[in-house]
């Protein structure tokens, strides 16, 4: 395994605080009522998962997720601006103001977006993957999967068609116990979900302390080179949501108040880094907090140019429902 | 430019080949098309051909058919994916309807989604309730993709040679019951309808038919039979759905002032009710009668053959709403 530099961990440590940053925002934004509309999925909690997987991949390589997708967007190099503007349904979003929180995107980032139906992604990376061999392309797609759309059809049909053609895809699960109110072992009759890749015949990396950002980046990178030159793989990376499913949910705190205190105390993906920072690299807190206060005001930037953003007008309203 | 006669899954064939070879991006995907031959015999010898890369045989998997279709096709590929029948892309109406249709939108353009979902459409036969659907109208109700319904092998070649070009997605449906039916088609790989544009199948003064895939055939029978009758219809295939080219039909109906819609179709919320509405909104002062719709029976279909018959609309029932309207 690979030493990974201090450098790259800083910059790990850079991108874990400029999410949890982003969405502590967006969350006070929304009590505010500066961020509207009724769907906001805070990705704070998840960080260590996407930032190891996204880690392990190249420019050229291909991500997609469901709704919970702020922060990968970010950490797919994606600018704090329009993504909160797009938070705020501003024309200056990375959608047009026309997507909002579920539905972020950027082409250029190969950043294939949030999709808000459960599963309904699933197949796009499939076909996405496609394309990659097609054109005869070394290309990956990388594909979260909320342990709630293992239940789907869509999960099903994936996978199995994903190693029918041996196609390029790293899926993995952020298991965070929860779909929704649902927990998953009420919710799966095999509740080890990266068993599943036994069904399809899918190569089973198994499951990865998903609030380990090393042990995750080393886990997708080899699935990526798997993928690169074999096929398909699964990974179930274990993970929890600090903000409950969403802003809908207004209980979490108190429905799973020793389960998160647990994971907050003693899981928490930021402080790991830090520790590992601190202990094997003498990185000191003034160095830590001096990334903190420039991500603060990166994320304080990206609200004052949402907010100061203007609105899409009627002209938007009718634009793009086809190509012309 | 020449013309050969041949039945409309021959047509169909030539534009698939044709446009395979015209562009590497554009394959065909889906449940046998590939060893067996296609179960409407539409993609034969295409494997043979084009080989499993651009020919590909996939489970009965509807959901990541449709699904992976729209992911290819994002990434730059023309997928042809082909729902044995509409029945089954029931099953995909998620990806069609939610990420087909809408992706282009919902990411303000970044992404196109230039991809043809086919499908086998209509009854006959005995097929009973569950493989006896023409729910085109359901697919053309959201804004995002077109829905092509071709009436004649010429058509249908030419609409779907468009369809596979153009860089929007298409419900492409081809109804089984003309697939074998012979017609004249033109023998050029450069003959390509445009999208969205209706033809008038034949002219006439009296009343307007407004009809399109199978209801042409009954809309032309019934006209030919009235004809000697001294009444003179003008039949309008509308060959897609979306785009609905009503600017065709408000022409015919300032001459005519009456109108029939047949519809191979359910009555609720359908096609006829919605030719009904934009007529009565925009050409009141041009109507002389209601607007008639000749359409299915509001019924599931059954397997028995002579009470089938009964559910669906024919060439008497269209004389009948014709006469009911002059």
């Amino acid at each position: 395994m690979a030493e990974i530099s201090k450098n790259t961990l800083l910059d790990w440590y850079r991108q874990m605080v400029l999410i949890r940053q982003f969405e502590t925002r967006c969350d006070e934004l929304y009590r505010d009522k500066k961020i509207t509309g009724v769907y906001l999925h805070l990705y704070s909690g998840h960080e260590a998962t996407g930032i190891g997987a996204l880690a392990a991949i190249e420019k050229r390589d291909h991500v997609i997720t469901a709704y919970r997708d702020h922060g990968l967007a970010l950490i797919r190099g994606v600018d704090a601006k329009p993504l909160m503007a797009e938070m705020m349904g501003k024309r200056t979003g990375v959608s047009g103001g026309k997507g909002g929180s579920m539905h972020l995107a950027s082409r250029k980032h190969n950043f294939w977006g949030g999709y808000a139906i459960v599963g309904g992604h699933l197949p796009l990376a499939a076909g996405i993957a496609q394309a990659c061999r097609y054109n005869n392309t070394d290309e990956v797609v990388i594909c979260f999967i909320g342990d709630g759309a293992t239940n789907n059809g869509y999960f099903h049909e994936s996978l199995n068609f994903s190693q029918i053609y041996k196609l390029p895809v790293i899926w993995i699960i952020e298991n965070n116990l929860v779909g929704m109110g649902t927990r998953i072992e009420d919710a799966s009759g095999q509740p080890i979900l990266h068993r599943r890749a036994d069904a399809y015949g899918i190569k089973d990396l198994e499951r990865v302390d998903g609030q380990n950002v090393v042990e995750v980046y080393n886990r997708v990178k080899e699935g990526v080179e798997y993928a690169r030159r074999e096929g398909p793989v699964l990974i179930e990376s274990m993970t929890y949501r600090y903000k409950g499913h969403g802003v809908s949910d207004r209980s979490y705190d108190k429905r799973l108040a020793d389960e998160l205190k647990d994971w907050v105390e003693n899981k928490e993906p930021i402080t790991i880094l830090a520790n590992l920072l601190k202990t094997e690299h003498g990185v000191d807190d003034h160095q830590l907090e001096a990334i903190v206060d420039q991500q603060l005001k990166i994320v304080e930037e990206s609200v004052e140019y949402a907010l100061n953003s203007p609105d899409p007008d009627a002209d938007d309203l009718v634009r793009n429902v086809y190509v012309e | 430019m020449a013309e050969k006669n041949i039945p409309m899954r021959e047509a169909l064939r030539q534009a698939l080949r044709e446009e395979m070879l015209r562009d590497d991006r554009v394959y065909v995907m889906g449940e046998e098309v590939g060893q067996w031959q296609g179960t409407h015999r539409v993609t034969q010898g295409l494997l043979e051909e084009f080989g499993a890369k651009r020919v590909i045989d996939t489970p009965i998997s509807e959901m990541v058919i449709g699904g992976a279709a729209v992911g290819a096709a994002m990434a730059g590929l023309r997928p042809v994916a082909e729902f044995m029948t509409i029945n089954f892309a029931f099953l995909a109406l998620d990806a069609m309807i939610n990420h087909a249709a809408k992706i282009h939108y919902m990411f303000n353009g970044q992404f196109k989604v230039p991809l043809v979902f086919r499908a086998a459409s209509g009854w006959g036969n005995q097929a009973t309730a569950t493989h006896s659907h023409t729910p085109e109208p359901i697919f053309a109700h959201f804004p995002g993709m077109y829905v092509a319904c071709p009436a004649t092998p010429r058509d249908a070649k030419g609409m779907l040679k468009a369809s596979i070009r153009d860089e929007n997605p298409v419900l492409f449906t081809e109804s089984i019951a003309l697939y074998s039916k012979p017609g004249p088609v033109p023998d050029s790989d450069e003959f390509v309808l445009p999208i969205g544009k209706s033809e008038i199948k034949r002219e006439g003064k009296h009343v307007t038919l407004v009809t399109y895939a199978r209801g042409v055939e009954w809309s032309l029978a019934a006209a030919q039979e009235l004809s000697k009758q001294g009444v003179e219809c003008e039949v309008i295939d509308m060959r897609w759905l979306r785009p609905l080219d009503m600017e065709a039909v408000f022409e015919s109906f300032k001459k005519t002032n009456r109108c029939v819609v047949v519809e191979e179709s359910l009555p609720l919320y359908s096609f006829g009710s919605e030719i009904a509405a934009q007529i009565q909104d925009q050409m009141f002062d041009y109507m002389d009668a209601p607007v008639k719709r000749v359409s299915a029976m509001d019924v599931p279909l059954p397997y028995a053959h002579d009470i089938e018959l009964m559910a669906l609309p024919n060439t008497q029932k269209v004389i009948d709403a014709v006469r009911e309207v002059i």
